[in-house]
């Protein structure tokens, strides 16, 4: 399933109250941290149905970023039943990530 | 057997696979994050010859496909040791072992942290090593930097642009960094000098709150309400694995010279986990030619 582009409107429908694990991974077209695990965060979406994987641009979401206590990028957020289930923050390998989401 | 493992896929290493590759030796890359290394957090680069301005994410993509093209091949598994034996070396990740004829170890150097309490953990909630990837989450806000060097100086610059206030902690009289921009600071009204002072303490539970400054010859200790702690004390390598295999100086770099080779046949270093006296992307491309041409013709 390829990732899904995640904004204020449709946070708590696609994330909050998801019935699977989501995967979110916040990020910025300035960031070049960010622009290098983005393939992987896509290749891990495409590979699976078993969770959902969103991405959220700081930029044009800051709000959501300041409720998630983002404040540095890439940071890859866990969702489970609507809360939140695990964290990393900065570049990680594939494996990294799937152990992250557990599922 | 491979003929050349290169550990490490920053720009050493992905340099050195370049000239295997063109040397006509099998080339496979160990990395245990992503391709680049250190410069894939820098915005501009504009000190590369010939390159008068790239992002740090052009480069390394530009550098990773140039290699890639080539034929080498890079998997992402992190190398744990690396054995030296009479005809071959044979290279341990956490996925498996790997032969070679020579390997190249380009490992190089991560962010030195403060060895703070709670400083790993709050990473992504108030402490940074990256003022310009990280410090727009506190426009308008107050943070301190800890540092005396041209990056702490540089860091603090750029973040007087946005945030409130910048605390600028050092733990001697003066910075060692450029006197041009210490002076640049010591002019804004935002930026306050913290001198010979620690951070000793970070402050808040969720997230940074606050640090605790020590000074170190009154000995009194100060809080300053913070949402960042931007730490800017310099790199350190990451060569504790091959401590049996290469000598390492005392801060933890490979020792070699500038031939790239080290005390062990077979065995080279490149990049900024070498010692060496400077280090920016063109010596540690121009390390990678230097140990992958050695590696090539000496096998």
């Amino acid at each position: 399933m390829a990732a899904i582009k995640i904004t204020k409107e449709n946070f708590e429908q696609e994330v909050l109250k998801s019935d699977v694990p989501v995967l979110i991974d916040f990020w910025a077209s300035w960031c070049g941290p960010c622009k290098m695990l983005s393939p992987t965060v896509d290749e891990v979406a495409n590979e699976t149905d078993r969770f959902k994987v969103g991405k959220i641009n700081v930029d044009e979401e800051g709000d959501l970023a300041v409720k998630y206590g983002v404040s540095a990028i890439p940071t890859l957020v866990v969702f489970k039943n609507g809360a939140e289930a695990g964290r990393s923050v900065g570049v990680i390998r594939k494996d990294q990530i799937l152990d992250l989401v557990g599922a | 057997m491979t003929d050349v493992i290169i550990v490490g896929a920053g720009t050493a290493g992905l340099t050195a696979a370049i000239y295997a590759r063109r040397a006509g030796r099998s080339v496979l890359l160990f990395e245990s994050s992503a391709y680049g290394g250190q410069i894939i957090n820098t915005p501009d680069i504009e000190n590369y010859p010939g390159l008068a301005h790239v992002s740090g994410f052009d480069f390394a993509t530009a550098l990773y496909q140039q290699a890639a093209d080539l034929g080498a091949e890079l998997k992402y598994e992190r190398v744990l040791s690396v054995k030296s034996l009479p005809d071959r070396k044979i290279v341990h990740t956490a996925e498996g072992d790997y032969e070679a004829r020579a390997v190249i170890l380009a490992t190089g150097a991560k962010n030195r942290p403060l060895g703070l309490d709670r400083e790993k953990e709050l990473i992504g909630r108030g402490v940074s090593y990256c003022a310009t990837c990280d410090g727009m989450f506190f426009r308008g806000r107050d943070v301190v930097v800890a540092g005396g060097g041209n990056t702490a100086l540089e860091d603090a610059a750029f973040l007087a642009n946005y945030c409130r206030r910048v605390y600028l902690v050092h733990r001697r009289d003066e910075f060692r960094g450029s006197k041009e921009t210490a002076k640049k600071l010591a002019a804004m009204d935002n930026v306050e000098f913290v001198m010979n002072s620690r951070v000793t303490k970070i402050l808040g539970d969720e997230k940074v709150e606050g640090v605790e400054v020590t000074d170190k010859n009154t000995g009194a200790v100060r809080a300053i309400a913070a949402a960042a702690l931007f730490v800017a004390i310099g790199q350190m390598p990451d060569n504790e694995a091959f401590s049996d295999l290469v000598e390492l100086s005392d801060g933890g770099y490979i020792e070699a010279g500038e031939d790239c080779r080290t005390k062990t046949a077979g065995i080279y270093t490149a990049g900024d986990c070498r010692t060496k006296t400077v280090r920016q992307l063109t010596t540690a491309a121009a390390d990678g030619a230097v140990a992958a041409l050695a590696a090539s013709q000496e096998m």
